[in-house]
Formats: structure tokens, C-alpha cells, sequence
């Protein structure tokens, strides 16, 4: 499990936020800058957190992994496959992408709707803060509810709180049986067969629709996956179709319009929005590639209840949708509590943070 | 170190003058039912954990939502402390009221507002109870997962604020893994909204840290929770072992095995025999140990896993292991377990339930570490342990009537708390910490990252009136604890000043 290049460097990291708290420095916290292209860009000095890498500890048997931020996240899943394990929330890993990366964006893959977020995996964090102290919350058992919950708090907060160098999570055995399965319908028919498909107990891990086919992914023992197989019907899929969803490689991704993540409660009718649409976690995110404004797309996503990110980075000032003037007054208090002197990627959320 | 509220330690309250509250309240809220005559108050004057009691300043019962937000205004302009308070069956005293505060039951929010099938959610009011979500989710074929032992008087609001959990955290997660949205009132009445209705929402994190914050950042007015499918079958397989070392070790090969039940409880002999005499739920009285290991799902699935943990159940050396044979036999495996509290009730005048969590491979060593503190204090205590996520409630038996046995079962509780975090495990896995585990939170934090809490607490409420001396302890307790716990010559929080 332990590499040669397993290497303990929070002591460099704790004194370059030091110096720069000292110099009144904006940082740009990066892993492998993978996700560079979400939200604002920041202006400041690197700090690169790869070096602070390796897994601290795993334990199967307790469901809990350990990592330092800079591992990259293809040797976290590969540690994990070993013991037959996996992060459930199915992290996208883009190129060299790290483990704290993963936790400050929050991303989370198609089995979401059915197994949590990243931050639902969140067991504990050590975090380096805007005081210039290195501390830990949160720990390495499943339940702890002792003080504030800071560790689930740093998933999605893109480090704007805090860098954020360790972090444990509960991982769980993999499914002994994977089917995935392809059916011809329409996208409204299959939104209404997923409102019903929900309400029972069906092994469904992963649902998307690309326009003209609804694409199924099958996850449990092999009884429930063989007798949903039976009952759905449908074509056999390659399973490598949902890494390849993750990872945005599909044509639908592919470079023109604008790309756009919409989150919605999941069982919206489709959204009359000009462009293409690509439905993923059974209907609670959805792709869009539009040329829309901003302004409409999100107009008509908050009408129902979602929001809407921009994917294309540089497109709009706020990437992600602009939050209520009462919630973005308690955001920005709550960071200015944790970062005083806001040195951690100011502006990369939103500009006020 | 007493856990009542002391200024001198926990911070210098406001000092509210009553009558002008009173009068305030009944002019600007003339609707609003407040108590204020002494024998009005008795019955707040604790939640679940009865031991300690504070006679509240006053109790305000509201049946509107404007009216919340009236009355936090008014508090808020007047400098009053409030305590905000659900159905008061929590375990750790969150919503032990001030003498110098008003207390806030919001009991009287018991609609549920909302079932939507198709979205399988639930939009409720936060005074109604957890199981009459799932009772009204049921027509639907669906339920709420989260199921703490007091589901049938507990309310959701409290849920939420406790991040409670229950039997089936590790298969379903806790409070904040069922959560969508909520409402919130802070502390001068300003409405927000955190979470939604989708899967997240742009910004932080709210919805997470407000979850389990035990009242201290807002009042949560609305509640918005995941309902899942119910499974389509239930088997529960009860296994004796002679010691609890291998009923340990075979929790670690049921998971090594790659299953995942939807409960996983183990009992000790004198949580068995004390069940076994309650309630006759057929338990082998003689075991050193017993799971109860309940598999659910999708009937084939079920099936085979059942034989699976039985195979894993029987090389790990289990002496006995049964199947409830129907749904009847299943209730009353489960009825040993669920009555295990007030079983263990009847060995005693009084017990206190602890709630530590420890990683799973080091519980042979922390329970022989109880029993040796057990012997030290000279009092009984009888485990049981939802095994599958690692919390323990040891529950200590004593008799308040005898002098000085409360005082030596809160240390002994102290010191199994002080084990759990020495362990790598927390002093709180689903009760919270309340006022009855701020001590230990000095054992658990240190003040830097006590001190980060606090600043956490300040973005919200920065006049600290919102169920203050809860959840977080001040560095001077902690120095006060700390002082009495000198290790290895060491005194924690050598920065401050001893006073």
C-alpha cells in the first residue's frame, strides 16, 4: 500500500500559508489543476499540494481509507479495487486528478442519486486554516457528531476555507454483480420511468438518457441483478460507457456550445431550453449544450426548484448561480471566520468569497 | 465539574429582565402561548436527559412561523438567550433551558406538508415525529431510513439538529445523509433557505454544518427529507459466541466478506440476560456475546446472503446461530434489542447511556477496558454496541438515591468517553454532545481547533444567544477540566491563565 512516493509534507505546506498569511498573499491551492476549469480564476501565488501524498491508512475490514491530498485519486481507487472496495460516489478522475481535489470540488459520478456524494463519504479531515494552525475534525469512525460538522462542510468548497490535507472516508465492498443495459425511448417516457422505477426496490446504481436511449446500469447480488435484468428488458451495454459519462468523454461532450451542468429535483420533465440535453443521475443532473444566456438558463432551472453550473470556464463571472443576498451574507461571514485575511482562492466560488 | 450552565466558566449570560420579555411577547404576539408561572415551567425543565434539570426563564409554545420570527427579533433586540426545543427526548441535554433563557418548543410544527412519490421526498414541519414520516411515506411503498430508538416520539427538527442516527446508519447513513433542504430562522429571525431541492446546491455547504450544529446556528423551521423504496424482505440471524472478542472479530469477517447489513448489533452477557428477562425474546442467556445481524433487500439477494453470513457466522466460532424462522420470530430479536434501555432499567434505580465510537478492531480492548474501570468505580455497566458502525452505548448502572453514585457514574462515564477518543473514536456517535459531553470535548479538541468552532459559531451568532453552553466548550472549562485530568505532568492549554 505504502510507496517510496508516499511523502508527509504538511510542514512545507503549513509554512508557505504561514508566509503567506504574513505577507497578506492570495494562495491558488492546486492539485493536478484538473477541475481548472470550474469556477472563477484565481489570481495568487501556487500552492501545490502533491507533494503531501500517500495513503495514511485502509483498514477494509473497518471501511475506512485514509489519504493524504496530493494522492493521486487513481491510486486511491486502485488500493481500493484490490481489497474489492470502492468510493461509491464514483468521483470523476480527470487527468492526474488528486484526492483533495476531489473533496474541495465535491464532484460526485453517476451512482450519486443511489449512494451519496462525495461529501456523504467524508468521515474526517485535517485542515490547514486562515489561522495559520493545522487541525483535524471529524476522524476515522462512521458516527461522530462532535462539534461542528467541518469536514463535510470543505467538500465543494473549492478551498476556499482552508487547504485541506488529509481527508478519511467510508468506502464500502463492491456489488458482487455489474449490468449495465441500453433501452430505446424517449426522454419524457423515460423521466416518468424513473419517477416509478424510483419508488421501488430495484437495483438500479446509474441512469441516463442520451437523447434517444436510456441507459441502465444493474448493481447488487446476483438474484436482484438477474431478475431486473428479466423484468426491464433492453440491450446489453458495455459498462466502460458510464467511466466514459464520468469523465465527459462521450461525442455529446465534445467541443461547441457552451456546457452547462443543471441540477434539478429529480423528477422535472424534460426543460424546454434550446440546445442538447443529456440526462444523467435518473434525471436529477442534466448537460446541456446551449448557447442560451446565462440569465435564462438559469431562470428556468430555478424555477423548478435547481440550479445551474457553467462548465466552460471564462464563459460567465459567476460560474456557478448567484446565491440569494441573505445566504451569500452568512457564506461570507463564515469565510471570513475561517480565512480572516482571505488568502485561500479568493473569488474562485464567487467574487465575494 | 458540574455540566449545569456556570458564567463563571461558560460565559457571562445577559441578564434579562422577565416582566419586560413577558410584557414585550404578549404586545407584539398577543396569539402566543407563553408559560411563565413556576409550576407552568417544571415540565421543561429537562429533555431526555432527566438527571439534570434548569428551571427555563420562560417557555414559549408557537403555533406560526411568523411568530418564530417575531419572537427571535424580540430576543434577539432584548439580548435573550433562546433554546430551541423539539419533542425533548434527546440523550445529551441540547435542550437543557437557561435560567436566564426562553425556551423554544416547536413541537406544535407537527404537518406534514408534502409527499411527493415521484420526487421520493417529504417536506414536513419540524415538530412531527420521525416514524409518522415513514407511516405517511408508507402508502407509497416508500420510508424515512433513519431510525433512532425514540423514532416514535422524536422530532424530525431535533433530528436534524442532533444528526441522529439509529440501527441502520451503516447501510443507510445518518440524518445528514437523508437531508435535502431545510429552512432555517437565525438568530434575528432572517429566513434561509440551505440545501434544495435537487441533489446540492451552489456555494457551501450549509445544509451539512447546520446538521448536528445542536441549535446553535439557527432555529430550523422546515425540513425537506429523502424517502427511499422499502426493502422487499427482512431476515435477521441471531449468533451466540462465548466471547466478545470473536463476536468482534466476526463483524470484521461479515464486512471482509463484502456484505453490508442493514443492522448489525452486538449485546453483552449482562445486556442479554437483562433483555432475556424483559421481554423473553428467546436469547441464549449463557453467551459471553450475541449479534443480531438483520440483511435486507431484494428477496434473492437476501436469500444468499443469509447463507453467506451464516458461513462466516460459524467459522468465526459462533456456538449458536438461528434464522428467525418468520416475521414474528424476527420482531422479537429485535424487541431484546430495542428494549435492551429500559431492560437494563430494571437491574437499577437509574442508568446512564453512553454513546462513544471507537474503530471496530479496537472494541476486545475497550471493553476490557470498561470492565476494569467498571471494577474501579464499583459499578455495573451493559454494553450494547451497534457493531456494524463502531458506537458504543455502554449503559452504567446506578442508584441516584445513593450518595455520591451519580457523581462516580458520570466520571466513570467521563473516563470511557476519555477511552473512546484515545482509541482514534469520538466522544458522541448520534446523541450529541449537549451539555452532558462538554468536558470530554476538551478531551476530543484541542483550543485551536475549539477556538475555530467558536468562530464558526460567531458567523452565525455572533451574540452567542442561541442555546448557548451547548455543543462547545470554552477554553477556560477546558483549562478548569483540564486542570483536574493532569497527564504525565502535562497540563492541556498550558497558554491560559488559571484562575
Amino acid at each position: 500500500m505504502h510507496t517510496s512516493e508516499d511523502l508527509d509534507n504538511s510542514r512545507v505546506l503549513l509554512e508557505q500559508v504561514n508566509q503567506a498569511l504574513h505577507s497578506g498573499t492570495a494562495l491558488r491551492i492546486q492539485g493536478a489543476n484538473s477541475k481548472m476549469f470550474l469556477g472563477r480564476a484565481v489570481a495568487g501565488e501556487v500552492l501545490d499540494t502533491r507533494n503531501h501524498r500517500g495513503i495514511v491508512s485502509y483498514d477494509p475490514t473497518e471501511l475506512v481509507i485514509t489519504a493524504r491530498c496530493g494522492t493521486p485519486l487513481a491510486q486511491l481507487t486502485h488500493v481500493l479495487e484490490q481489497a474489492r472496495q470502492m468510493l461509491p460516489c464514483e468521483p470523476p478522475a480527470y487527468a492526474g486528478a488528486t484526492v483533495g481535489g476531489m473533496i474541495a470540488s465535491g464532484l460526485s459520478g453517476p451512482r450519486r442519486p443511489w449512494a451519496g456524494s462525495v461529501r456523504d463519504y467524508v468521515l474526517g479531515t485535517r485542515v490547514i486554516t486562515g489561522h495559520g494552525k493545522h487541525l483535524r475534525f471529524g476522524g476515522e469512525v462512521m458516527k461522530n457528531v462532535a462539534g461542528y460538522d467541518l469536514s463535510r462542510l470543505m467538500a465543494g468548497s473549492y478551498g476556499s476555507l482552508g487547504v485541506i490535507t488529509e481527508v478519511s472516508l467510508k468506502v464500502l465492498p463492491k456489488p458482487r454483480q455489474c449490468l449495465s443495459i441500453s433501452l430505446q425511448m424517449s426522454s419524457e417516457r423515460a423521466l416518468l420511468r424513473l419517477a416509478e422505477w424510483g419508488q421501488q426496490p430495484l437495483p438500479i446504481s446509474a441512469a441516463c438518457h442520451d437523447g434517444q436511449r436510456l441507459h441502465l446500469r444493474l448493481e447488487g447480488g446476483e438474484g436482484s441483478v438477474a431478475a431486473a435484468r428479466e423484468r426491464l428488458g433492453g440491450e446489453l451495454l458495455d459498462g466502460a460507457f458510464w467511466a466514459d459519462l464520468n469523465a465527459q468523454r462521450l461525442d455529446f461532450f465534445a467541443a461547441g456550445s457552451p456546457l452547462w451542468r443543471l441540477s434539478l429535483p429529480n423528477n422535472t420533465p424534460a426543460l424546454a431550453l434550446p440546445g442538447q440535453q443529456l440526462i444523467d443521475w435518473g434525471g436529477a443532473q442534466r448537460w446541456l449544450k446551449s448557447d442560451a444566456e446565462a440569465s435564462w438558463i438559469r431562470a428556468v432551472v430555478a424555477e423548478v426548484g435547481g440550479h445551474a453550473t457553467c462548465y466552460s470556464h471564462g464563459l460567465v463571472d459567476s460560474p456557478f448561480q448567484p446565491l440569494p443576498a441573505a445566504l451569500l451574507r452568512y457564506q461570507r461571514s463564515l469565510k471570513y471566520q475561517l480565512d480572516p485575511q482571505g488568502i485561500f482562492n479568493p473569488g474562485r466560488l464567487y467574487a465575494e468569497l | 465539574m458540574n455540566i449545569l450552565y456556570d458564567e463563571r466558566v461558560d460565559g457571562v449570560l445577559p441578564d434579562v429582565d422577565k416582566a419586560a420579555l413577558l410584557h414585550a411577547l404578549q404586545m407584539r404576539l398577543p396569539q402566543l402561548e407563553v408559560l411563565h408561572e413556576r409550576e407552568q415551567l417544571a415540565p421543561y425543565e429537562c429533555d431526555g436527559l432527566s438527571a439534570y434539570r434548569t428551571t427555563p426563564l420562560l417557555v414559549a409554545l408557537p403555533r406560526h412561523l411568523d411568530e418564530v420570527q417575531e419572537l427571535l427579533r424580540i430576543c434577539h433586540q432584548m439580548r435573550v438567550p433562546v433554546v430551541a426545543r423539539g419533542a425533548g427526548t434527546g440523550l445529551s441535554g441540547g435542550a437543557l433551558p437557561l435560567e436566564k433563557g426562553l425556551l423554544l418548543v416547536m413541537a406544535r410544527f407537527d404537518k406534514i406538508l408534502h409527499i411527493d412519490p415521484g420526487a421520493r421526498t417529504a417536506r414536513v414541519q419540524p415538530g412531527v415525529r420521525n416514524l409518522a414520516i415513514s407511516q405517511a411515506a408508507a402508502p407509497f411503498g416508500l420510508y424515512y431510513a433513519p431510525d433512532p430508538s425514540s423514532q416514535i416520539a422524536c422530532s424530525i427538527g431535533g433530528n436534524v439538529a442532533e444528526n441522529a442516527g439509529g440501527v441502520h446508519c451503516l447501510k443507510y447513513g445518518l440524518t445528514v445523509h437523508n437531508l435535502l433542504k431545510i429552512e432555517v430562522l437565525t438568530v434575528d429571525g432572517e429566513p434561509l433557505t440551505l440545501g434544495s431541492d435537487a441533489l446540492d446546491a451552489p456555494g457551501f455547504d450549509l445544509l451539512a454544518l447546520f446538521t448536528g450544529s445542536e441549535g446553535m446556528l439557527g432555529v430550523i423551521t422546515e425540513v425537506t427529507v429523502k424517502l427511499l423504496p422499502k426493502p422487499q424482505t427482512a431476515k435477521v440471524l441471531l449468533a451466540a459466541f462465548d466471547s466478545v472478542e470473536q463476536a468482534g472479530r466476526a463483524v470484521a469477517d461479515i464486512i471482509a466478506a463484502g456484505i453490508i447489513p442493514g443492522g448489525l448489533e452486538m449485546m453483552d452477557n449482562l445486556a442479554i440476560r437483562a433483555a432475556e428477562d424483559f421481554i423473553h425474546a428467546g436469547y441464549p442467556v449463557d453467551a459471553q456475546a450475541i449479534l443480531l445481524c438483520e440483511l435486507d433487500g431484494v428477496e434473492a439477494d437476501v436469500h444468499d446472503d443469509c447463507n453467506r453470513v451464516r458461513q462466516v457466522l460459524e467459522q468465526a466460532g459462533a456456538s449458536e446461530v438461528r434464522q428467525a424462522r418468520d416475521e414474528a420470530e424476527r420482531v422479537r430479536f429485535w424487541a431484546g434489542r430495542k428494549n435492551a434501555f429500559p431492560a437494563v432499567g430494571r437491574l437499577a434505580p437509574d442508568y446512564y447511556c453512553m454513546d462513544g465510537t471507537i474503530p471496530r478492531r479496537q472494541l476486545a480492548g475497550v471493553l476490557q477496558a470498561i470492565a476494569a474501570l467498571s471494577a474501579a468505580y464499583n459499578l455495573r455497566v451493559a454494553n450494547v454496541f451497534h457493531a456494524g458502525d463502531g458506537n458504543m452505548h455502554p449503559l452504567i448502572l446506578f442508584d441516584a438515591n445513593q450518595p455520591g453514585e451519580l457523581d462516580r457514574a458520570e466520571a466513570l462515564g467521563g473516563k470511557i468517553l476519555e477511552l473512546c477518543v484515545k482509541v482514534g473514536g469520538s466522544i458522541t456517535g448520534e446523541h450529541g454532545v449537549g451539555r452532558e459531553k462538554i468536558n470530554q470535548m476538551c478531551a476530543q479538541f484541542n483550543s485551536d481547533e475549539l477556538t475555530l468552532f467558536h468562530a464558526v459559531k460567531a458567523a452565525f451568532d455572533p451574540g452567542g444567544l442561541l442555546n448557548p453552553g451547548k455543543n462547545i466548550p470554552t477554553l477556560h472549562r477546558c483549562a478548569e477540566f483540564g486542570a483536574m485530568h493532569v497527564h504525565g505532568g502535562q497540563l492541556p492549554f498550558p497558554e491560559l491563565e488559571r484562575f
